[in-house]
């Protein structure tokens, strides 16, 4: 089988500073990943640079096509959606109506439709008609979440959906993930931790120093303390 | 009471004609993050045009073409100038659009002349509509006054009712986030932009033979339509409505104000042959704008309805 999203030598730069030196990934159809590593050795670079918001160099194909440096409405359109860590929500903008700006064409279904959608998750039917922004961090990052699939994509990058919420928040949003999955979407998935990230993604990549340094199973990375302590422990 | 109906109706049709200009401006405000200097020229491309179409073809198909004209214009001002120049930030949109200006006043001297066009009110408008204490109240003006309203009813039905509003709200203010979703934010802005000068062109097309038509009336108009975006609140629309119409007022009611600074102090002492007593309230008129817009930069810099900071 073909990798859905396949990173070859990509490279990355703040100003002068080298961020991405060379990451190499692939992630297959349906596959759930999880890419774990310190602050700051690039892991939402990486995110950043597959969705074209930093300039990418190297090569990364979706689907076989090339994408980088392209503009992100078509990355978009070939089915890759992006949750981006800031949890970008239209604050002024109704629950219903974010996940209305998530369709991307009105003529062709995705695989879920709004009532769906806000069946799925009470929370979010609850304040279907309030304005987002008034919104807990779980239910914003619930909603970005939902409002990125209503464009019913293939492979969803998720970058740190669980910062700054509350352990039970933490373990909803990682049962979520895990709908996701089931539904046969990829998840390339940015995660700080690890029981989140262990539990859900069927394989791990550690990233250090702007590269990969270590990939396998999560059972594999278990009994690997060495690189748990090299890489991951502060 | 006479004066009060007339000036509140007049202020309330000018104050439309601000508002046509003023929406456009502060929707591609929220847009680019730079106020467009070059915004009230489209007004006046929209008169010329106008002229153009109708002395042609009338004044009908000159209402629907030319602010159409105009925003092709608009688009294809941002598409192939604003679009490149964005890239090098705020200080090069900035001089684009105020080179912008200069260039398109030029190019009207040229092809129109210094002096004004003889851009009429259409005669089928052209007669008085009621008679109101026992002066006639002209039906242009109230013409003005149904398309005002109807473009904005227009306006606010595609921001705030369809899916193509929602995304351009979305866009105007998360625009990355938007192209993520799989919108094309390239073509929405130049959309924005089109439709933001067909608007100001549209307001050319019904203000310039209510008012004048001459190389001049970019500028005359331009200055008060930044107070309208800024008194309102940058990048709000209910605030640039609001600011529109209480402008619109202010100035109406100002001018008719049959008084001097004598007849207001005289009790103090002022006479009416002094220089200060002179003045009449009227004269203060064109003063009154910029004034709101000193005061409101001290007191409110965020405008009456604005999100952000200048």
């Amino acid at each position: 089988m073909e990798p859905m999203l396949e990173v070859r030598d990509l490279n990355a730069f703040y100003g002068k500073s080298h961020v991405l030196r060379g990451v190499n990934m692939e992630i297959m159809p349906g596959e759930v990943i999880a890419l774990l590593g310190r602050n700051g050795v690039g892991r939402s670079t990486t995110a950043k640079a597959i969705m074209g918001e930093v300039a990418p160099r190297g090569s990364i194909k979706f689907k076989g096509q090339e994408i980088a440096g392209l503009e992100s409405y078509r990355i978009a359109h070939l089915g890759l959606g992006y949750v981006p860590e800031n949890r970008d929500i239209f604050p002024t903008m109704t629950v219903r109506q974010n996940l209305v700006l998530g369709i991307k064409d009105m003529k062709t279904p995705g695989r879920w439709s709004i009532e769906q959608m806000l069946e799925m998750f009470p929370n979010l039917k609850a304040r279907a008609d309030n304005p987002a922004g008034v919104l807990s961090g779980g239910e914003k990052q619930m909603l970005t979440m939902c409002r990125t699939l209503m464009g019913d994509p293939d492979l969803i990058i998720i970058d740190e959906p669980t910062e700054g919420l509350a352990p039970k928040i933490v373990h909803q949003v990682g049962d979520t993930i895990a709908e996701i999955a089931k539904a046969g979407v990829a998840i390339l998935l940015v995660e700080q931790k690890l029981s989140i990230a262990l539990r859900i993604a069927a394989r791990v990549y550690v990233m250090g120093h702007g590269e990969m340094v270590w990939s396998g199973t999560p059972d594999e990375f278990r009994e690997r303390e060495d690189v748990r302590r090299e890489w991951l422990e502060v | 009471m006479e004066t009060v109906v007339f000036s509140l109706l007049n202020g309330v049709i000018y104050g439309l004609l601000l508002f046509m200009l003023s929406s456009g401006l502060t929707l591609i405000f929220s847009m680019m993050g730079v106020l467009n200097f070059a915004h009230a020229s489209f007004y006046m491309l929209g008169a010329y045009f106008a002229y153009t179409i109708s002395s042609v073809s009338g004044f009908w198909l000159a209402l629907i073409f030319a602010p159409i004209l105009v925003g092709l214009v608009g688009a294809a001002t941002e598409r192939w100038g604003l679009r490149k120049v964005h890239a090098n930030g705020h200080v090069a949109e900035l001089l684009f659009t105020f080179g912008l200006a200069y260039l398109i006043d030029e190019v009207v001297k040229i092809i129109w002349g210094r002096n004004s066009v003889d851009y009429r009110v259409p005669e089928l408008l052209d007669f008085p509509l009621f008679t109101l204490y026992g002066t006639q109240y002209p039906a242009y003006r109230i013409f003005i006054l149904f398309v005002a309203v109807a473009m904005l009813v227009a306006l606010w039905l595609l921001l705030k009712r369809t899916r193509a509003g929602l995304i351009i709200q979305a866009a105007l203010t998360h625009p990355e986030m938007v192209g993520h979703l799989g919108h094309n934010v390239p073509r929405i802005f130049m959309t924005v932009f089109g439709v933001g000068c067909a608007l100001a062109g549209l307001a050319g097309v019904i203000g310039g033979n209510y008012l004048v038509t001459d190389p001049a009336m970019a500028i005359s108009i331009g200055p008060i339509v930044f107070v309208v975006v800024v008194v309102g609140g940058l990048g709000s629309l209910e605030g640039a409505f609001i600011a529109s119409l209480l402008l619109g007022l202010l100035q109406t009611f100002a001018v008719s104000i049959d008084a001097s600074f004598a007849d207001i102090f005289g009790w103090l002492g002022l006479g009416e042959t002094t220089e200060v007593g002179r003045i009449t309230i009227a004269s203060l008129a064109p003063m009154l704008p910029f004034l709101m817009l000193v005061l409101i930069l001290m007191v409110r810099p965020r405008g009456l309805m604005g999100d952000r900071d200048i």
